[in-house]
C-alpha cells in the first residue's frame, strides 16, 4: 500500500474565464474546494466542465481569473502534486505496465510503483504489455499511474465512461476506498448521474459555464447504491438538467415512475439510462 | 494444442517461404534440361551453382562481395543517417518542416538514377561516386517515414506524457521517439531495397571491382553462368539486407501486436 496519510490541496477558483474563439467556455466562474473532499461535476455536453478539469490540470493555461490553493499558492507551483486521469487510459504500448507506472517519476521512487500496482490489484501484471490487458484494466493501470506520485489533488476526466456497467461500479469502489486511505481531493468530471451522487460530497451541476446547482450528499459511507435518499437527490439533478429541454422528453425523464432506482445504473428496456445524458 | 501439433505446425511455418523459390529452381532445371531454351542464354541452375562455386574456391567472389558490401554500408549509413536526422528535425519542429520539408519533396522527385551522367562528370568513376548514388537513393525513404511517424505520434500520449513531467529528451526518448519507430523501420526497409538496386546500376556503368563489374565482366566474355550468379547474389544480399531489418522490428516493436511472433 502506498502509506503515508497524505493531506488533501484546497482550492480556490475565482473568476475563471475561458473562451475558445468568441464562444465563452466559463464565464466568471467561482468555486471553493476544501481539502480532500470528493466532487462530482456534471453537465451537459460542452458546459465547460472538461475545460474546468484542463484549467486545473494545467493543461490548458490560457485563461482569465485566478486559481488558489489553501497556502495561497499558484497552481504552477503545485503542479507536481495534482495528477489527472483521462477518459482512455492512455498507457504508452511500448512500455511495460510496470514501467508505465513509473513514467515521470524520480529513480528514488520506483519502488513504489509495485506498490501502487498492488494498491489497484494487479501487481501480477507488472511485466505484460498494456495491449494485452482489458480496457477496466487499463484504467486501474493509469489510476496506479496518478497515485504512485502521491498526488494532493486527483482530477478524473470521466475515466470511467467507456467501461462496461460492472466494472464501473468495481472501479468507483476502488477510487472511493483509495480516497478515503489517502485523504486527497478529488474532482470527478462525468455525465452519469448516479455516479456522481454514489461516489461524491457534493454535486455540482455546470451549466453555460457556471454553477448551476451545487448540492451537498450528507449520505454516510459506506453507501448502499441506489437507496430512496440518493435516488432523490439523482432526480432532483436530472430534473434541473433537463428543464430546458422540451416537454416530451421532459416528462418522459422525470417521471418517477420511469426512474426506478434499479434502473440507473442497468439500463433495462422502457427505463432512460441517465448516463445517456450528454449524449443527448 | 498439444505437442506434436505445434511441432508440425512450426516446422510448417518454416518451410512454407521456401516453396515457391525451390520449385521454381526445379522447373528452370527442366526447361534446360529438355532442350526448351538454349543453355547459351540460361545455363541449368546447377551450372550456375558450379560456376558460383568456382568464383568462391578462387576467392574472386569475396573480394567482389567486400567491395560491394562496404560502398553498400558507407552509402546507406550517409543517406539513413541524414534522412533519419532531417526527418527528425521538421518532425519536431515547425520551423524546420517550413524551411526544409517542401525542398526536400521536390529533390524526392528527381529519380535519382538519372543523375548518374552528372555524378559521372563530377565524381568520374570513383568510389565516391557510388556512395553519392546510393546515399542519394536511401535518404528519402528514411526521411519521409521518420517526418510521418513523428507526426503521427498519438497526440493524447504526449500530452499525457507532458502532464507527467516529461519534457524534452526525456519525451523525446520515452514518448516521441518509439511511436514514430514502427514508421522509422518501415523507411529503412525500403531503403535497403534501393541501396542494392542503386549500386547494381552504378556498378554496372562504371567501376573496376565488385559484383556489378563481375557482371559486366563475364558479359564480355558471354560467361552467362556467371552473370545470373551475380544477379542471385544481389537477391541474396538484399534478403539478408531485409532480413536483418526485420529482426531489429522484431526486436524493438516486442510489444507491437502485429509483431508477436507467430
Amino acid at each position: 500500500m502506498i502509506n503515508n496519510s497524505l493531506t488533501g490541496l484546497g482550492l480556490h477558483l475565482e473568476g475563471l474565464q475561458k473562451h475558445f474563439g468568441s464562444r465563452p467556455i466559463l464565464r466568471d466562474f467561482d468555486l471553493a474546494i476544501p481539502a480532500g473532499q470528493f466532487v462530482a461535476i456534471v453537465g451537459r455536453s460542452g458546459c465547460g466542465k472538461s475545460t474546468l478539469l484542463r484549467l486545473l490540470s494545467g493543461l490548458d493555461p490560457a485563461f482569465d481569473g485566478r486559481i488558489k490553493t489553501d497556502g495561497e499558492q499558484t497552481l504552477a507551483t503545485v503542479k507536481n502534486q495534482v495528477r489527472l486521469m483521462f477518459q482512455d487510459a492512455r498507457l504508452l504500448p511500448w512500455k511495460s505496465v510496470l514501467e508505465n507506472v513509473c513514467l515521470g517519476l524520480p529513480q528514488s521512487q520506483r519502488k513504489h510503483a509495485l506498490e501502487a500496482l498492488a494498491a489497484v490489484g494487479l501487481e501480477d501484471r507488472a511485466h505484460d504489455w498494456p495491449a494485452r490487458l482489458s480496457g477496466g484494466q487499463r484504467q486501474r493501470i493509469a489510476l496506479a499511474r496518478a497515485l504512485v506520485h502521491r498526488p494532493r489533488l486527483l482530477l478524473l476526466d470521466e475515466p470511467l465512461g467507456a467501461l462496461d456497467a460492472l466494472t464501473r461500479i468495481e472501479m468507483q469502489q476502488l477510487i472511493e476506498t483509495l480516497w478515503q486511505q489517502h485523504g486527497f481531493t478529488v474532482i470527478l468530471v462525468t455525465h452519469d448521474i448516479s455516479e456522481a451522487v454514489a461516489v461524491a460530497d457534493r454535486v455540482i451541476l455546470m451549466e453555460d459555464g457556471g454553477i448551476g446547482l451545487d448540492l451537498p450528499i450528507g449520505q454516510a459511507r459506506p453507501r448502499v447504491r441506489h437507496n430512496a435518499a440518493l435516488a432523490a437527490l439523482e432526480n432532483l439533478i436530472l430534473d434541473r438538467v433537463l428543464r430546458p429541454e422540451p416537454a416530451h422528453r421532459k416528462g418522459k425523464l422525470s417521471n418517477p415512475e420511469h426512474q426506478a432506482p434499479e434502473s440507473l445504473a442497468y439500463p433495462l428496456p422502457g427505463h432512460m439510462p441517465t448516463t445517456l445524458l450528454s449524449t443527448t | 494444442m498439444d505437442t506434436k501439433n505445434t511441432l508440425s505446425r512450426r516446422l510448417l511455418v518454416r518451410v512454407a517461404p521456401w516453396v515457391l523459390p525451390a520449385s521454381l529452381l526445379v522447373l528452370w532445371e527442366l526447361i534446360v534440361a529438355t532442350g526448351l531454351v538454349s543453355s547459351h542464354l540460361l545455363p541449368a541452375p546447377t551450372t550456375v551453382l558450379e560456376a558460383g562455386l568456382h568464383l568462391a574456391l578462387s576467392g574472386e567472389l569475396w573480394e567482389h562481395m567486400v567491395v560491394s558490401t562496404g560502398r553498400a554500408a558507407t552509402g546507406f549509413a550517409i543517406g539513413a543517417g541524414a534522412g533519419l536526422l532531417l526527418g527528425l528535425l521538421t518532425g519536431l519542429s515547425r520551423w524546420h518542416e517550413l524551411f526544409l520539408d517542401s525542398s526536400m519533396q521536390m529533390i524526392r522527385n528527381i529519380p535519382h538514377l538519372a543523375l548518374i551522367p552528372l555524378v559521372i562528370l563530377w565524381f568520374g568513376i570513383d568510389e565516391s561516386a557510388k556512395i553519392f548514388l546510393v546515399a542519394l537513393g536511401t535518404i528519402f525513404p528514411v526521411y519521409i517515414n521518420t517526418y510521418h511517424g513523428i507526426k503521427n505520434v498519438d497526440g493524447n500520449l504526449i500530452e499525457m506524457a507532458r502532464n507527467y513531467g516529461l519534457s524534452g529528451w526525456a519525451l523525446f526518448r520515452h514518448a516521441i521517439l518509439p511511436g514514430a519507430l514502427p514508421s522509422i523501420l518501415v523507411g529503412i526497409r525500403f531503403s535497403l531495397g534501393l541501396m542494392w538496386l542503386t549500386l547494381i546500376v552504378a556498378e554496372t556503368i562504371s567501376a573496376t571491382a565488385g559484383i556489378g563489374y563481375m557482371a559486366m565482366n563475364a558479359r564480355e566474355f558471354l560467361q552467362t553462368d556467371i552473370v545470373i550468379f551475380a544477379i542471385l547474389t544481389y537477391a541474396l544480399l538484399g534478403k539478408l539486407a531485409d532480413l536483418s531489418a526485420r529482426r531489429l522490428e522484431y526486436h524493438w516493436l516486442k510489444w507491437h501486436p502485429a509483431f508477436q511472433p507467430l
